[in-house]
């Protein structure tokens, strides 16, 4: 059995420290933005649903080509079905952390969620 | 055909650096078969290599292995010229550099662990700021920071332990010859 610490010298330990400071230090403001808190929903570009991730509720959005169905649950929240030929924002799932998003382009619908605060001012498509 | 009138003579320590570099070479294409859950997290396992370099010969042969390791593990690999073969490059030079500034404190206080962690943040660092400058020209390329600092920590701390580990080797054969030379010189005066 090979005694490790004993190549570690005391400033390697300092160096260590620091490292380790600056890892939890980087997970921390990754995460800071909280947990996700709101879904809005909108349709051609307008806001048309702001709702709390704290039960379950469907939503359904009317655009051109049809309904968007938006499902929400506790902390997350997922476009259900959409009359979208290619089926992208169906097919990313849930959503769970902030400032994530879904958008079906052909039916010009998204869901956005947001958490204590947005990494961004406005994302535009 | 004419006779080349240039002649390149290989010396001891152009073999010297080339079998350290092919031991590198040997360790980053043997760790391209570990399964990566993100493509740059690896554990960077030729760096041991760079380190005991740095501590038997100085930092000029330890750039001289590593960036040699590079290019050529790059050209075994396929990916010279590619975005990975740059963004080890930039990492190589990063920690490079970290480690010609590192290597002079004082060693009774900082060994290979503590360059090697701080070289291995410097790798990231360089190797993130390349990224974000030419592949992913978007801030959202920072939220892997954390991942890649954590695996930083991790491997350069087992990185360092290693190279420390072989180094001590070197120590013990170093007292062992100090024995041996003491051993003959008594010898010699009694005889």
């Amino acid at each position: 059995m090979i005694d490790w610490l004993r190549f570690i010298r005391p400033g390697d330990w300092a160096v260590l420290a620091g490292a380790a400071m600056l890892v939890s230090a980087s997970w921390s403001l990754i995460t800071s933005a909280g947990p996700a808190q709101k879904a809005l929903v909108r349709a051609n570009g307008r806001l048309v649903a702001e709702l709390p991730l704290t039960a379950k509720r469907v939503v359904e959005v009317a655009g051109p080509l049809g309904v968007t169905r938006i499902e929400v649950d506790a902390g997350r929240a997922r476009v259900a079905s959409d009359p979208g030929p290619r089926q992208y924002c169906v097919k990313q799932g849930w959503l769970t952390i902030p400032d994530a998003m879904a958008i079906c382009a052909p039916n010009q619908v998204s869901l956005t969620l947001v958490g204590r605060s947005s990494r961004y001012d406005t994302v535009n498509y | 055909m004419t006779r080349s009138t240039t002649e390149l003579v290989a010396t001891a320590e152009d073999r010297r650096i080339a079998r350290y570099a092919a031991a590198a070479i040997v360790l980053t294409v043997a760790e391209t078969a570990i399964p990566s859950p993100l493509p740059g997290v690896k554990p960077g396992l030729a760096n041991i290599v760079t380190l005991v370099v740095l501590a038997r010969h100085g930092w000029v042969d330890a750039a001289w292995v590593t960036l040699l390791r590079v290019v050529a593990s790059s050209l075994l690999l396929g990916q010279f010229l590619a975005p990975g073969f740059f963004l080890s490059l930039a990492g190589a030079v990063a920690s490079l550099a970290a480690l010609a500034l590192v290597a002079r404190l004082p060693a009774r206080w900082f060994g290979p662990v503590g360059m090697s962690v701080i070289a291995a943040f410097a790798h990231v660092a360089g190797q993130m700021s390349l990224a974000r400058v030419w592949l992913v020209p978007h801030d959202g390329m920072f939220l892997l920071t954390p991942v890649f600092a954590t695996a930083a920590l991790v491997f350069g701390a087992v990185n360092g332990l290693a190279a420390a580990r072989l180094l001590a080797d070197d120590d013990s054969g170093d007292k062992a010859l100090e024995r041996a030379r003491r051993n003959l010189e008594a010898a010699s005066r009694g005889a």
